[in-house]
């Protein structure tokens, strides 16, 4: 254990797991709750376009795939709602657009991009100082949106239609979980990558789901969850040859399955 | 008698379809009045008129004496269950934690509501659920989630109650009961109720209206009064036969 905090790439990495591992299963305990699991990998999908213009002009390309990301989320919200057309058909068509705008960039690119491949399929070993301080900024100010409007967002995805009619503003706090959901693909790409992110952002939530009756036992597990995801994989990929995205979402995916098996059998006893 | 609710010529326009034309009605304190109609009617609608979720084109709305942008004053004094499917039935909360859902209100906004307040312990007496104060809501019945969801929309103490089909999905027994409790709360706490339904059988007894639509108004009046209207025939497009026994009604369809 101290040889592993011994190196400072190991420390960040650490310290990454456990701002992801915090604030991916609050997102999931939503997700999960409002039936968002599609748009959550749309998303990740769709950030791939603002990662490519972001390499393609110079500018940060987590800057531009978190600008692409965001406005994605909140723009599916907006159509969907304003246009009465499913969520599911709108980031579907999101998903190939942004994945196509993103292929058709990088096939322009000359050499070789290591942020591409980093971005892609993550890396949470090359976490940087500055990517830290954008990962805890992103965790500060999804948490207090999250913290003040609880009660508000739980009462959203119980009944939408009630809380329109008791009067709440549920246009704007939708639009801000939409951002939150956008804001925490395009930090937790940084660990799993494009293609994986949706696991971290869909599994905690459903695993929690399947074991509890309470909303705060499920939120509960949920942070369980996702955190033992986050440090295992981190760990597993230390002393084994696996890369740690695609551990974390292994270690993830083994835990659902844990949680229906239990669920199955606690059913069965009763 | 307060006069509580009282449409004049009420007109909907939606998607550029008329979904409600010129619907007249009041209702007066303590008053329990069946909306029926069949499937498309505009019966929801309707409901959603007067909670202000969707504008109307024409005619007049009155709620509590309040009209036109004076209605945003009154609309905390309305309870709302709408229909079942509108909600998940496996989400975890418990029957209390529903019930406090019911008191969020832009009031509450940056405020705590806690779910043992006074006003979720007197919503959940008032429908016989005070012992399942901590039962998780996805573990009752069908007819219990019905009356946790009644406690939600008393939860706010509204002097005006609009349900939109709450007998949907509830076996016979559960159905009469559910009515009786409403009868109970009217008669006790002189709630106006408006309540929705497409089952004639179930609300006629308990009604002290009956307001028949499909789209445009067809009638409106005592249940004895329009059970034996050619009307319902005319609003259903089908032909019902209605025979008074004691006090309950039964149905002939041709």
């Amino acid at each position: 254990m101290s040889e592993i905090l011994s190196y400072g790439f190991m420390q960040r990495a650490l310290l990454a797991a456990l701002l992801v591992g915090i604030l991916c299963p609050t997102i999931s305990f939503f997700v999960v709750l409002k039936k968002l699991s599609f748009l959550g990998a749309g998303i990740s999908h769709t950030a791939l376009g603002g990662i490519a213009i972001g390499l393609a002009t110079g500018l940060d390309p987590v800057l531009t795939g978190s600008v692409f990301a965001v406005g994605t989320a909140m723009s599916t919200g907006h159509i969907s709602r304003v246009g009465k057309i499913s969520e599911d058909t709108v980031i579907g068509i999101f998903y190939a657009s942004g994945m196509a705008l993103g292929i058709a960039l990088i096939s322009t690119f000359k050499g070789y991009y290591p942020e591409l491949f980093s971005l892609l399929f993550g890396n949470i070993l090359a976490v940087s100082f500055r990517d830290l301080q954008l990962m805890v900024l992103a965790l500060a100010v999804i948490m207090i949106f999250v913290i003040i409007f609880f009660k508000e967002l739980l009462a959203i995805c119980f009944d939408e239609e009630m809380a329109v009619a008791g009067g709440l503003p549920v246009g704007p706090l939708y639009m801000g979980l939409l951002a939150a959901v956008g804001l925490t693909v395009m930090v937790s790409i940084q660990l799993v990558g494009v293609v994986l992110v949706a696991a971290l952002l869909v599994i905690p939530g459903a695993a929690a789901y399947r074991l509890s009756s309470n909303y705060r036992s499920m939120l509960a597990y949920s942070l369980v969850i996702g955190l033992a995801g986050s440090f295992g994989g981190l760990f597993v990929s230390y002393y084994y040859p696996v890369p740690p995205g695609a551990a974390i979402v292994l270690i993830l995916a083994a835990m659902f399955a844990l949680a229906v098996a239990v669920k199955y059998y606690l059913e069965k006893l009763n | 008698m307060q006069e509580v609710i009282k449409t004049d010529q009420l007109t909907v326009n939606l998607g550029g379809k008329t979904v409600l034309e010129d619907i007249t009605f009041s209702a007066v304190t303590g008053e329990l009045t069946g909306v029926i109609g069949p499937n498309g009617a505009g019966k929801t609608t309707l409901l959603r008129a007067v909670l202000g979720l969707v504008p109307f084109q024409k005619g007049n709305l009155t709620v509590f004496g309040k009209r036109g942008k004076q209605l945003k004053e009154v609309r905390s004094r309305i309870g709302f269950m709408p229909q079942r499917q509108s909600f998940e039935r496996r989400f975890p909360l418990s029957a209390a934690d529903v019930v406090a859902t019911g008191l969020l209100s832009p009031k509450t906004l940056f405020r705590r509501v806690p779910e043992k307040s006074k006003q979720v312990d007197e919503s959940l007496r008032a429908v016989g659920m005070e012992g399942f104060y901590s039962r998780a809501f996805q573990s009752l019945s069908g007819g219990e989630q019905q009356r946790i969801l009644l406690a939600r929309a008393l939860a706010r103490r509204p002097g005006l109650l609009l349900l939109d089909e709450p007998n949907t999905g509830l076996d016979f027994p559960a159905q009469q009961s559910f009515v009786e409790l409403l009868r109970e709360l009217k008669e006790k706490d002189g709630l106006t109720i408006i309540l929705v339904s497409h089952d004639l059988v179930s609300i006629a007894p308990a009604a002290d209206k009956l307001l028949c639509i499909n789209r445009t108004m067809h009638i409106h009046g005592h249940p004895a009064e329009v059970l034996r209207s050619s009307h319902l025939d005319e609003a259903y497009r089908c032909q019902f036969d209605f025979l008074t026994t004691g006090g309950g009604f039964e149905r002939c369809w041709h």
